[in-house]
Protein backbone atom coordinates (compact mmCIF):
# COMPACT_ATOMS: atom_id res chain seq x y z
CA UNK A 1 0.00 0.00 0.00
CA UNK A 2 1.88 3.50 -0.99
CA UNK A 3 1.43 6.68 0.87
CA UNK A 4 -1.16 8.23 -1.19
CA UNK A 5 -4.01 5.14 -0.61
CA UNK A 6 -3.33 5.17 3.01
CA UNK A 7 -4.24 8.77 3.59
CA UNK A 8 -7.51 8.19 1.86
CA UNK A 9 -8.25 4.52 3.08
CA UNK A 10 -9.23 4.22 6.59
CA UNK A 11 -6.93 1.45 7.89
CA UNK A 12 -8.38 -0.95 10.31
CA UNK A 13 -6.86 -4.06 12.18
CA UNK A 14 -9.08 -6.36 9.37
CA UNK A 15 -7.85 -4.43 6.44
CA UNK A 16 -3.99 -5.05 7.73
CA UNK A 17 -4.84 -8.63 8.82
CA UNK A 18 -7.02 -9.20 5.28
CA UNK A 19 -3.86 -7.64 3.09
CA UNK A 20 -1.20 -9.55 4.98
CA UNK A 21 -3.32 -12.80 4.17
CA UNK A 22 -3.31 -11.82 0.42
CA UNK A 23 -0.07 -11.28 0.44
CA UNK A 24 0.82 -14.60 1.79
CA UNK A 25 -1.68 -16.41 -0.85
CA UNK A 26 0.18 -14.74 -3.20
CA UNK A 27 3.66 -15.77 -2.65
CA UNK A 28 2.57 -20.00 -2.43
CA UNK A 29 -0.28 -20.25 -4.43
CA UNK A 30 -0.41 -20.73 -8.69
CA UNK A 31 -2.51 -17.58 -9.68
CA UNK A 32 -5.28 -19.94 -11.53
CA UNK A 33 -5.48 -21.57 -7.68
CA UNK A 34 -6.56 -18.08 -6.28
CA UNK A 35 -8.95 -17.53 -9.19
CA UNK A 36 -10.60 -20.88 -9.19
CA UNK A 37 -9.65 -22.59 -5.86
CA UNK A 38 -8.50 -26.13 -5.77
CA UNK A 39 -8.17 -27.38 -9.68
CA UNK A 40 -10.88 -27.56 -11.47
CA UNK A 41 -13.30 -24.18 -12.81
CA UNK A 42 -16.28 -24.12 -10.28
CA UNK A 43 -18.48 -22.94 -13.11
CA UNK A 44 -21.32 -20.24 -13.50
CA UNK A 45 -22.57 -19.44 -10.10
CA UNK A 46 -25.97 -20.77 -9.50
CA UNK A 47 -29.33 -19.01 -9.22
CA UNK A 48 -28.85 -16.70 -5.59
CA UNK A 49 -30.95 -17.87 -2.51
CA UNK A 50 -33.26 -15.29 -1.03
CA UNK A 51 -33.22 -15.58 3.07
CA UNK A 52 -34.07 -13.92 6.14
CA UNK A 53 -31.04 -14.39 9.01
CA UNK A 54 -32.22 -13.72 12.87
CA UNK A 55 -28.90 -12.73 14.35
CA UNK A 56 -28.64 -11.14 17.84
CA UNK A 57 -31.99 -10.67 17.60
CA UNK A 58 -32.35 -8.40 14.39
CA UNK A 59 -33.64 -9.70 10.92
CA UNK A 60 -31.79 -9.71 8.13
CA UNK A 61 -33.00 -10.36 4.62
CA UNK A 62 -30.12 -11.59 2.06
CA UNK A 63 -29.80 -12.72 -1.20
CA UNK A 64 -26.67 -14.62 -1.40
CA UNK A 65 -25.14 -17.58 -3.54
CA UNK A 66 -26.01 -20.85 -1.94
CA UNK A 67 -22.40 -22.02 -1.43
CA UNK A 68 -21.94 -19.11 0.52
CA UNK A 69 -21.54 -20.26 4.52
CA UNK A 70 -22.65 -18.58 7.57
CA UNK A 71 -19.45 -17.40 8.47
CA UNK A 72 -18.87 -15.54 5.26
CA UNK A 73 -22.57 -14.29 5.35
CA UNK A 74 -21.89 -12.92 8.81
CA UNK A 75 -18.53 -11.57 7.76
CA UNK A 76 -18.44 -10.56 4.28
CA UNK A 77 -22.26 -9.93 3.58
CA UNK A 78 -23.61 -8.30 7.15
CA UNK A 79 -19.84 -6.85 8.38
CA UNK A 80 -20.30 -8.81 11.36
CA UNK A 81 -16.83 -9.91 11.85
CA UNK A 82 -16.19 -10.75 15.30
CA UNK A 83 -16.10 -14.27 14.13
CA UNK A 84 -13.62 -15.56 12.62
CA UNK A 85 -11.94 -17.73 9.63
CA UNK A 86 -9.11 -19.62 11.02
CA UNK A 87 -8.97 -22.65 8.99
CA UNK A 88 -12.02 -22.68 7.19
CA UNK A 89 -12.80 -26.27 7.88
CA UNK A 90 -13.99 -26.75 11.33
CA UNK A 91 -10.94 -27.11 13.01
CA UNK A 92 -10.19 -24.14 14.83
CA UNK A 93 -13.28 -23.30 16.50
CA UNK A 94 -12.57 -19.70 15.73
CA UNK A 95 -16.22 -18.93 14.19
CA UNK A 96 -17.86 -20.54 16.86
CA UNK A 97 -21.19 -19.21 16.65
CA UNK A 98 -24.79 -20.09 18.50
CA UNK A 99 -27.71 -21.55 17.17
CA UNK A 100 -30.78 -21.69 19.01
CA UNK A 101 -28.08 -21.19 21.59
CA UNK A 102 -25.91 -24.47 20.21
CA UNK A 103 -22.25 -23.64 19.44
CA UNK A 104 -21.77 -24.93 16.22
CA UNK A 105 -18.70 -24.25 13.88
CA UNK A 106 -20.21 -21.12 11.44
CA UNK A 107 -17.93 -22.32 8.52
CA UNK A 108 -19.11 -25.77 7.96
CA UNK A 109 -22.59 -24.76 7.71
CA UNK A 110 -24.32 -23.02 4.91
CA UNK A 111 -26.36 -20.18 5.25
CA UNK A 112 -28.96 -20.89 3.67
CA UNK A 113 -29.27 -23.72 5.71
CA UNK A 114 -30.03 -21.36 8.59
CA UNK A 115 -33.25 -19.20 7.19
CA UNK A 116 -34.98 -18.21 10.12
CA UNK A 117 -32.86 -19.91 12.71
CA UNK A 118 -31.96 -17.28 16.02
CA UNK A 119 -28.38 -16.99 15.85
CA UNK A 120 -25.81 -15.26 18.11
CA UNK A 121 -22.49 -14.15 17.36
CA UNK A 122 -19.94 -12.35 19.57
CA UNK A 123 -21.57 -9.08 18.54
CA UNK A 124 -24.74 -10.21 20.25
CA UNK A 125 -23.21 -11.07 23.68
CA UNK A 126 -23.11 -7.58 25.46
CA UNK A 127 -25.86 -5.68 27.00
CA UNK A 128 -25.13 -2.21 26.05
CA UNK A 129 -22.01 -1.49 27.60
CA UNK A 130 -22.52 -4.33 30.28
CA UNK A 131 -20.19 -7.10 29.16
CA UNK A 132 -21.26 -10.56 28.96
CA UNK A 133 -20.06 -12.48 32.40
CA UNK A 134 -17.74 -14.37 30.30
CA UNK A 135 -16.16 -11.19 27.91
CA UNK A 136 -15.27 -9.81 31.65
CA UNK A 137 -14.18 -12.77 33.10
CA UNK A 138 -11.61 -13.07 29.95
CA UNK A 139 -10.87 -9.67 30.03
CA UNK A 140 -10.28 -10.03 34.13
CA UNK A 141 -7.94 -13.24 33.29
CA UNK A 142 -6.05 -12.41 30.29
CA UNK A 143 -7.84 -14.96 28.23
CA UNK A 144 -5.98 -13.96 25.23
CA UNK A 145 -2.92 -13.04 23.46
CA UNK A 146 -3.58 -12.05 19.79
CA UNK A 147 -7.04 -12.48 20.27
CA UNK A 148 -7.66 -13.91 17.13
CA UNK A 149 -9.63 -17.44 18.60
CA UNK A 150 -11.42 -15.13 21.36
CA UNK A 151 -14.49 -14.35 20.02
CA UNK A 152 -14.84 -18.29 19.20
CA UNK A 153 -13.81 -19.64 22.79
CA UNK A 154 -16.19 -16.97 24.41
CA UNK A 155 -19.00 -18.36 22.08
CA UNK A 156 -17.74 -21.98 23.15
CA UNK A 157 -17.71 -21.19 25.94
CA UNK A 158 -21.40 -19.45 26.84
CA UNK A 159 -22.79 -22.70 24.70
CA UNK A 160 -20.40 -24.95 26.57
CA UNK A 161 -21.76 -23.58 29.78
CA UNK A 162 -25.34 -24.06 28.74
CA UNK A 163 -24.62 -27.91 27.89
CA UNK A 164 -23.24 -28.30 30.90
CA UNK A 165 -26.36 -26.89 32.81
CA UNK A 166 -28.30 -29.35 31.12
CA UNK A 167 -26.47 -32.51 31.99
CA UNK A 168 -24.10 -32.69 28.87
CA UNK A 169 -21.53 -35.67 29.90
CA UNK A 170 -18.28 -35.18 28.23
CA UNK A 171 -15.60 -37.78 27.36
CA UNK A 172 -13.67 -37.32 30.88
CA UNK A 173 -16.77 -37.45 33.30
CA UNK A 174 -16.35 -40.59 35.46
CA UNK A 175 -20.21 -41.16 35.58
CA UNK A 176 -21.95 -40.78 32.67
CA UNK A 177 -25.08 -41.26 34.46
CA UNK A 178 -24.27 -38.45 36.55
CA UNK A 179 -27.10 -36.22 35.85
CA UNK A 180 -24.52 -32.98 35.99
CA UNK A 181 -21.09 -32.95 35.98
CA UNK A 182 -18.86 -30.72 37.96
CA UNK A 183 -16.78 -28.41 36.00
CA UNK A 184 -13.27 -29.19 36.98
CA UNK A 185 -10.45 -28.43 35.03
CA UNK A 186 -10.27 -31.52 33.49
CA UNK A 187 -13.81 -31.24 32.16
CA UNK A 188 -13.37 -27.32 30.74
CA UNK A 189 -10.49 -28.55 28.48
CA UNK A 190 -12.41 -31.65 27.25
CA UNK A 191 -15.39 -29.57 26.62
CA UNK A 192 -13.10 -26.32 24.98
CA UNK A 193 -11.26 -28.86 22.68
CA UNK A 194 -12.61 -27.81 19.90
CA UNK A 195 -11.36 -24.28 20.41
CA UNK A 196 -7.39 -23.68 19.89
CA UNK A 197 -5.64 -20.97 20.44
CA UNK A 198 -2.41 -21.00 18.78
CA UNK A 199 -0.70 -17.96 21.50
CA UNK A 200 -1.49 -20.83 24.15
CA UNK A 201 -3.37 -18.45 26.18
CA UNK A 202 -4.86 -21.93 28.04
CA UNK A 203 -4.65 -21.88 31.76
CA UNK A 204 -6.16 -18.18 31.39
CA UNK A 205 -8.91 -19.49 29.22
CA UNK A 206 -9.54 -22.61 31.66
CA UNK A 207 -9.53 -19.67 34.77
CA UNK A 208 -11.96 -17.41 33.20
CA UNK A 209 -14.41 -19.95 32.21
CA UNK A 210 -14.29 -21.59 35.40
CA UNK A 211 -15.06 -18.23 37.34
CA UNK A 212 -17.73 -17.56 34.98
CA UNK A 213 -19.46 -21.18 35.88
CA UNK A 214 -19.51 -20.68 39.41
CA UNK A 215 -21.54 -17.15 38.94
CA UNK A 216 -24.83 -17.29 39.39
CA UNK A 217 -27.17 -17.36 35.98
CA UNK B 1 -16.61 -24.90 -3.90
CA UNK B 2 -18.31 -26.20 -7.17
CA UNK B 3 -21.93 -24.82 -8.57
CA UNK B 4 -24.74 -26.51 -7.04
CA UNK B 5 -28.31 -25.88 -6.63
CA UNK B 6 -30.37 -25.96 -3.04
CA UNK B 7 -33.43 -27.50 -2.25
CA UNK B 8 -35.03 -28.31 1.11
CA UNK B 9 -37.19 -31.49 1.46
CA UNK B 10 -40.39 -31.24 2.27
CA UNK B 11 -40.68 -35.01 3.30
CA UNK B 12 -38.42 -38.29 3.08
CA UNK B 13 -40.03 -39.45 0.47
CA UNK B 14 -39.49 -36.56 -1.56
CA UNK B 15 -35.76 -36.01 -0.46
CA UNK B 16 -35.01 -40.01 -1.75
CA UNK B 17 -37.17 -39.21 -5.21
CA UNK B 18 -34.74 -36.61 -5.48
CA UNK B 19 -31.48 -37.85 -4.12
CA UNK B 20 -31.81 -40.63 -6.82
CA UNK B 21 -30.96 -38.57 -9.64
CA UNK B 22 -27.03 -38.22 -10.66
CA UNK B 23 -24.84 -35.37 -9.08
CA UNK B 24 -27.76 -34.76 -6.04
CA UNK B 25 -26.56 -35.12 -2.88
CA UNK B 26 -28.04 -35.13 0.85
CA UNK B 27 -27.44 -32.48 2.90
CA UNK B 28 -27.77 -33.38 6.93
CA UNK B 29 -25.30 -31.85 9.40
CA UNK B 30 -22.75 -31.17 6.43
CA UNK B 31 -20.02 -31.05 8.93
CA UNK B 32 -18.38 -33.74 6.46
CA UNK B 33 -19.36 -33.09 2.82
CA UNK B 34 -19.30 -29.31 3.16
CA UNK B 35 -15.33 -29.55 4.02
CA UNK B 36 -14.80 -32.02 0.94
CA UNK B 37 -17.24 -29.87 -0.94
CA UNK B 38 -14.39 -26.29 -0.33
CA UNK B 39 -11.78 -28.86 -1.41
CA UNK B 40 -13.90 -30.38 -4.54
CA UNK B 41 -13.32 -33.64 -3.36
CA UNK B 42 -17.31 -33.87 -3.37
CA UNK B 43 -18.78 -31.95 -6.30
CA UNK B 44 -22.57 -32.21 -6.28
CA UNK B 45 -24.87 -30.28 -8.73
CA UNK B 46 -27.78 -30.11 -6.23
CA UNK B 47 -27.64 -30.43 -2.65
CA UNK B 48 -30.99 -31.66 -0.55
CA UNK B 49 -31.76 -30.23 2.49
CA UNK B 50 -32.84 -32.45 4.85
CA UNK B 51 -32.60 -30.69 8.37
CA UNK B 52 -36.18 -29.63 8.81
CA UNK B 53 -37.91 -33.47 8.53
CA UNK B 54 -39.01 -34.74 11.36
CA UNK B 55 -36.37 -37.38 11.73
CA UNK B 56 -34.75 -36.14 14.43
CA UNK B 57 -36.63 -38.60 17.68
CA UNK B 58 -35.10 -41.35 20.06
CA UNK B 59 -38.11 -43.80 20.78
CA UNK B 60 -38.49 -46.94 22.87
CA UNK B 61 -39.11 -49.55 21.08
CA UNK B 62 -41.40 -52.67 21.85
CA UNK B 63 -38.03 -55.36 22.76
CA UNK B 64 -37.25 -52.76 25.12
CA UNK B 65 -34.44 -51.01 22.62
CA UNK B 66 -34.08 -47.39 20.74
CA UNK B 67 -34.87 -46.05 17.61
CA UNK B 68 -32.48 -43.46 16.96
CA UNK B 69 -33.86 -40.92 13.78
CA UNK B 70 -31.11 -40.33 11.37
CA UNK B 71 -31.53 -36.48 12.01
CA UNK B 72 -30.57 -37.30 15.88
CA UNK B 73 -27.18 -34.46 16.34
CA UNK B 74 -24.44 -36.83 18.10
CA UNK B 75 -24.67 -34.63 21.00
CA UNK B 76 -28.38 -34.95 21.59
CA UNK B 77 -27.52 -39.21 21.25
CA UNK B 78 -24.75 -39.03 23.92
CA UNK B 79 -26.50 -36.83 26.26
CA UNK B 80 -29.76 -38.96 26.25
CA UNK B 81 -30.13 -40.19 29.82
CA UNK B 82 -31.36 -43.89 28.30
CA UNK B 83 -28.29 -44.19 26.41
CA UNK B 84 -26.47 -43.30 28.77
CA UNK B 85 -28.04 -45.74 31.23
CA UNK B 86 -28.10 -48.09 29.01
CA UNK B 87 -25.59 -48.06 26.05
CA UNK B 88 -22.68 -46.48 27.50
CA UNK B 89 -20.29 -47.43 25.28
CA UNK B 90 -22.21 -45.62 23.04
CA UNK B 91 -22.49 -42.45 24.29
CA UNK B 92 -18.75 -42.51 25.07
CA UNK B 93 -18.23 -43.38 21.31
CA UNK B 94 -19.84 -40.58 20.70
CA UNK B 95 -18.69 -38.31 22.89
CA UNK B 96 -14.65 -39.20 21.61
CA UNK B 97 -15.57 -37.93 17.96
CA UNK B 98 -15.16 -34.93 17.01
CA UNK B 99 -15.48 -31.50 18.55
CA UNK B 100 -18.51 -30.45 20.93
CA UNK B 101 -19.30 -27.86 17.74
CA UNK B 102 -19.25 -30.91 15.41
CA UNK B 103 -21.29 -33.23 17.62
CA UNK B 104 -23.66 -30.47 17.82
CA UNK B 105 -24.23 -30.76 14.13
CA UNK B 106 -23.36 -34.16 12.82
CA UNK B 107 -26.53 -36.24 12.25
CA UNK B 108 -26.70 -40.11 13.49
CA UNK B 109 -27.13 -41.05 9.76
CA UNK B 110 -24.47 -38.33 8.58
CA UNK B 111 -22.11 -39.86 10.87
CA UNK B 112 -22.33 -43.28 9.44
CA UNK B 113 -21.92 -41.93 5.91
CA UNK B 114 -18.31 -40.28 6.96
CA UNK B 115 -16.04 -40.48 4.48
CA UNK B 116 -12.26 -41.55 5.07
CA UNK B 117 -9.52 -39.06 6.75
CA UNK B 118 -6.99 -40.61 3.93
CA UNK B 119 -4.91 -37.15 3.24
CA UNK B 120 -4.52 -39.02 -0.47
CA UNK B 121 -8.35 -38.74 -0.47
CA UNK B 122 -8.27 -35.20 0.89
CA UNK B 123 -5.69 -34.03 -1.69
CA UNK B 124 -7.62 -33.76 -4.90
CA UNK B 125 -3.78 -33.29 -6.77
CA UNK B 126 -3.01 -36.95 -5.99
CA UNK B 127 -4.13 -40.53 -7.24
CA UNK B 128 -6.59 -41.86 -5.25
CA UNK B 129 -8.98 -44.94 -6.28
CA UNK B 130 -11.51 -44.15 -3.89
CA UNK B 131 -11.87 -40.69 -4.92
CA UNK B 132 -11.64 -41.36 -8.72
CA UNK B 133 -11.77 -44.95 -9.39
CA UNK B 134 -8.48 -45.93 -11.48
CA UNK B 135 -5.97 -43.15 -10.59
CA UNK B 136 -4.34 -45.61 -8.35
CA UNK B 137 -3.81 -45.16 -4.38
CA UNK B 138 -0.84 -42.95 -3.23
CA UNK B 139 -1.17 -44.31 0.60
CA UNK B 140 0.47 -47.32 -0.17
CA UNK B 141 3.91 -46.32 -0.99
CA UNK B 142 2.73 -42.85 0.92
CA UNK B 143 2.36 -41.38 4.41
CA UNK B 144 0.35 -44.46 5.37
CA UNK B 145 0.38 -43.96 9.37
CA UNK B 146 -3.31 -43.79 10.00
CA UNK B 147 -4.07 -46.44 7.50
CA UNK B 148 -5.63 -49.66 7.53
CA UNK B 149 -4.28 -52.58 8.51
CA UNK B 150 -7.01 -55.23 8.20
CA UNK B 151 -10.03 -55.62 5.02
CA UNK B 152 -7.39 -53.60 3.03
CA UNK B 153 -6.77 -54.04 -0.63
CA UNK B 154 -4.24 -53.54 -3.08
CA UNK B 155 -6.68 -50.37 -4.61
CA UNK B 156 -7.44 -49.07 -1.04
CA UNK B 157 -6.18 -48.81 2.76
CA UNK B 158 -7.94 -46.41 4.12
CA UNK B 159 -9.98 -46.22 7.79
CA UNK B 160 -13.48 -45.31 8.25
CA UNK B 161 -13.14 -42.45 11.02
CA UNK B 162 -16.36 -43.25 12.92
CA UNK B 163 -16.15 -43.92 16.55
CA UNK B 164 -20.07 -44.12 17.14
CA UNK B 165 -20.21 -46.72 14.22
CA UNK B 166 -17.64 -48.96 16.31
CA UNK B 167 -19.82 -48.82 19.31
CA UNK B 168 -23.09 -49.82 17.31
CA UNK B 169 -21.28 -52.68 15.73
CA UNK B 170 -20.51 -54.06 19.24
CA UNK B 171 -23.99 -53.40 20.50
CA UNK B 172 -25.34 -54.77 16.30
CA UNK B 173 -27.37 -51.97 15.75
CA UNK B 174 -29.87 -52.05 12.25
CA UNK B 175 -30.23 -49.14 9.99
CA UNK B 176 -33.51 -48.32 8.88
CA UNK B 177 -33.34 -46.82 5.25
CA UNK B 178 -35.87 -45.31 3.12
CA UNK B 179 -35.64 -46.03 -1.37
CA UNK B 180 -37.15 -43.65 -3.79
CA UNK B 181 -39.94 -45.92 -4.54
CA UNK B 182 -40.88 -45.30 -0.58
CA UNK B 183 -39.83 -49.31 0.20
CA UNK B 184 -38.28 -49.54 3.66
CA UNK B 185 -35.60 -51.87 4.54
CA UNK B 186 -33.12 -52.66 6.96
CA UNK B 187 -29.42 -52.94 7.19
CA UNK B 188 -28.16 -55.40 9.93
CA UNK B 189 -24.39 -52.62 10.65
CA UNK B 190 -21.81 -55.72 9.75
CA UNK B 191 -23.47 -55.54 6.35
CA UNK B 192 -23.85 -51.63 5.89
CA UNK B 193 -19.89 -50.36 5.24
CA UNK B 194 -18.01 -52.41 2.64
CA UNK B 195 -14.37 -53.30 2.16
CA UNK B 196 -12.84 -51.73 -0.88
CA UNK B 197 -12.21 -54.76 -2.79
CA UNK B 198 -11.36 -53.54 -6.61
CA UNK B 199 -14.38 -50.89 -5.87
CA UNK B 200 -13.13 -48.79 -2.93
CA UNK B 201 -15.45 -45.82 -4.25
CA UNK B 202 -18.47 -47.95 -2.73
CA UNK B 203 -18.35 -47.33 0.70
CA UNK B 204 -21.92 -48.35 2.15
CA UNK B 205 -24.68 -51.31 1.15
CA UNK B 206 -27.02 -47.65 0.23
CA UNK B 207 -28.18 -48.15 -3.27
CA UNK B 208 -28.75 -44.66 -5.47
CA UNK B 209 -31.47 -42.32 -3.66
CA UNK B 210 -31.95 -44.68 -0.35
CA UNK B 211 -31.99 -42.51 2.93
CA UNK B 212 -31.25 -43.63 6.24
CA UNK B 213 -34.15 -42.30 8.24
CA UNK B 214 -33.07 -44.38 11.64
CA UNK B 215 -30.87 -46.43 13.74
CA UNK B 216 -32.30 -49.25 15.91
CA UNK B 217 -30.59 -50.31 18.60
CA UNK B 218 -31.41 -53.23 20.31
CA UNK B 219 -31.98 -54.53 24.37
CA UNK B 220 -28.10 -53.59 25.69
CA UNK B 221 -26.63 -56.69 25.77
CA UNK B 222 -25.47 -57.72 29.65
CA UNK B 223 -22.24 -56.51 30.99
CA UNK B 224 -19.80 -53.83 31.06
CA UNK B 225 -19.42 -51.27 28.56
CA UNK B 226 -16.04 -49.53 27.71
CA UNK B 227 -15.16 -47.61 25.08
CA UNK B 228 -11.20 -46.92 24.74
CA UNK B 229 -9.62 -44.36 22.02
CA UNK B 230 -6.17 -44.13 21.45
CA UNK B 231 -5.06 -41.38 19.70
CA UNK B 232 -2.08 -38.66 19.08
CA UNK B 233 -3.38 -35.97 21.46
CA UNK B 234 -6.34 -36.75 24.19
CA UNK B 235 -9.26 -34.44 22.49
CA UNK B 236 -10.50 -34.14 19.38
CA UNK B 237 -8.32 -36.32 16.95
CA UNK B 238 -9.25 -39.35 15.13
CA UNK B 239 -8.42 -43.11 16.31
CA UNK B 240 -5.66 -44.54 15.37
CA UNK B 241 -7.04 -47.99 17.22
CA UNK B 242 -10.33 -47.89 19.26
CA UNK B 243 -11.82 -50.62 20.95
CA UNK B 244 -15.82 -50.90 21.83
CA UNK B 245 -16.13 -54.05 24.42
CA UNK B 246 -19.15 -55.03 26.19
CA UNK B 247 -18.09 -58.20 28.66
CA UNK B 248 -19.93 -59.89 31.04
CA UNK B 249 -17.55 -61.43 33.83
CA UNK B 250 -17.86 -62.49 37.65
CA UNK B 251 -14.74 -62.82 39.49
CA UNK B 252 -12.06 -63.43 36.28
CA UNK B 253 -14.91 -65.55 34.81
CA UNK B 254 -15.90 -63.93 31.15
CA UNK B 255 -19.33 -65.38 30.07
CA UNK B 256 -19.46 -63.48 26.95
CA UNK B 257 -17.91 -60.51 25.12
CA UNK B 258 -18.43 -58.66 22.54
CA UNK B 259 -15.54 -56.83 20.44
CA UNK B 260 -15.45 -53.97 17.76
CA UNK B 261 -12.80 -52.10 16.96
CA UNK B 262 -12.00 -48.87 14.68
CA UNK B 263 -9.05 -47.42 13.24
CA UNK B 264 -8.43 -50.61 11.77
CA UNK B 265 -10.40 -51.20 8.42
CA UNK B 266 -12.61 -49.38 5.78
CA UNK B 267 -15.77 -50.63 8.16
CA UNK B 268 -15.96 -51.25 12.31
CA UNK B 269 -13.91 -54.15 12.50
CA UNK B 270 -15.78 -57.50 14.60
CA UNK B 271 -14.07 -61.07 14.77
CA UNK B 272 -16.65 -63.89 15.86
CA UNK B 273 -13.83 -66.20 16.89
CA UNK B 274 -12.25 -63.52 18.91
CA UNK B 275 -15.41 -63.53 20.83
CA UNK B 276 -15.50 -67.00 21.04
CA UNK B 277 -12.39 -67.08 22.75
CA UNK B 278 -13.44 -65.27 25.16
CA UNK B 279 -16.96 -67.00 25.88
CA UNK B 280 -16.90 -69.03 29.19
CA UNK B 281 -12.67 -68.38 29.82
CA UNK B 282 -11.20 -66.85 32.40
CA UNK B 283 -9.82 -63.70 32.38
CA UNK B 284 -5.75 -64.27 31.60
CA UNK B 285 -3.56 -63.66 29.39
CA UNK B 286 -3.76 -66.72 27.49
CA UNK B 287 -7.45 -66.07 26.65
CA UNK B 288 -7.01 -62.41 26.10
CA UNK B 289 -4.13 -63.20 23.88
CA UNK B 290 -6.14 -65.59 22.08
CA UNK B 291 -8.66 -63.56 21.27
CA UNK B 292 -5.86 -60.51 20.23
CA UNK B 293 -4.50 -63.29 17.53
CA UNK B 294 -7.61 -64.03 16.35
CA UNK B 295 -8.35 -60.20 16.35
CA UNK B 296 -5.27 -59.54 14.35
CA UNK B 297 -5.35 -63.01 11.61
CA UNK B 298 -4.19 -61.59 8.15
CA UNK B 299 -3.12 -57.85 9.61
CA UNK B 300 -0.66 -56.34 7.14
CA UNK B 301 1.38 -52.67 7.79
CA UNK B 302 2.58 -50.60 5.09
CA UNK B 303 5.33 -49.35 7.07
CA UNK B 304 3.96 -46.26 8.22
CA UNK B 305 1.09 -47.92 10.30
CA UNK B 306 3.08 -51.40 11.25
CA UNK B 307 2.71 -49.75 14.87
CA UNK B 308 -0.68 -50.48 14.80
CA UNK B 309 -0.31 -54.07 15.18
CA UNK B 310 1.39 -54.16 18.39
CA UNK B 311 -0.85 -51.19 19.81
CA UNK B 312 -3.91 -53.10 18.85
CA UNK B 313 -2.76 -56.31 20.95
CA UNK B 314 -2.05 -53.85 24.14
CA UNK B 315 -4.64 -51.62 24.31
CA UNK B 316 -7.31 -54.78 24.05
CA UNK B 317 -5.07 -56.57 26.64
CA UNK B 318 -5.61 -53.18 28.33
CA UNK B 319 -9.45 -52.70 28.03
CA UNK B 320 -10.47 -56.64 28.50
CA UNK B 321 -8.21 -56.08 32.01
CA UNK B 322 -10.18 -53.33 32.60
CA UNK B 323 -13.97 -54.71 32.62
CA UNK B 324 -12.84 -58.30 33.70
CA UNK B 325 -11.29 -56.71 37.02
CA UNK B 326 -14.65 -57.05 39.10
Amino acid sequence: MDENESTTIEITRRTVIETGTTALLLTTLPRAALAAGPANDPGPPPPPATIDLQINGHSHSLTLDPRTTLLDALREHLALTGSKKGCDHGQCGACTVLIDGRRINSCLTLAVMHDGQPITTIEGLAQGDNLHPLQAAFVEHDGFQCGYCTSGQICSAVGMLAESRTGMPSYVTEDLTHPQAELTDAEIRERMSGNICRCAAYPNIVAAIKQAAEMPT
Amino acid sequence: MKAFTYQRAGSTEQAAAAAVKPGAKIIAGGTNLLDLMKLQVETPSELIDINRLPLDKIEETSDGGLRVGALVRNSDLAADPRVRQRYGVLSRALLAGASAQLRNKATTGGNLLQRTRCYYFYDITKPCNKRSPGSGCAALAGFNRIHAILGSSNDCIATHPSDMAVAMRALDAEVETISPNGDARVIPIADFHRLPGRTPEVETSLKPGEIITAVKLPPPPPGVQVYRKVRDRASYAFALVSVAAIVDSTAGRIRSARLAFGGLAQKPWRVAQAEEKLANASANTASFNAATDAVLDGARGFGGNDFKIPLTRRTLHSVLAEVTRT
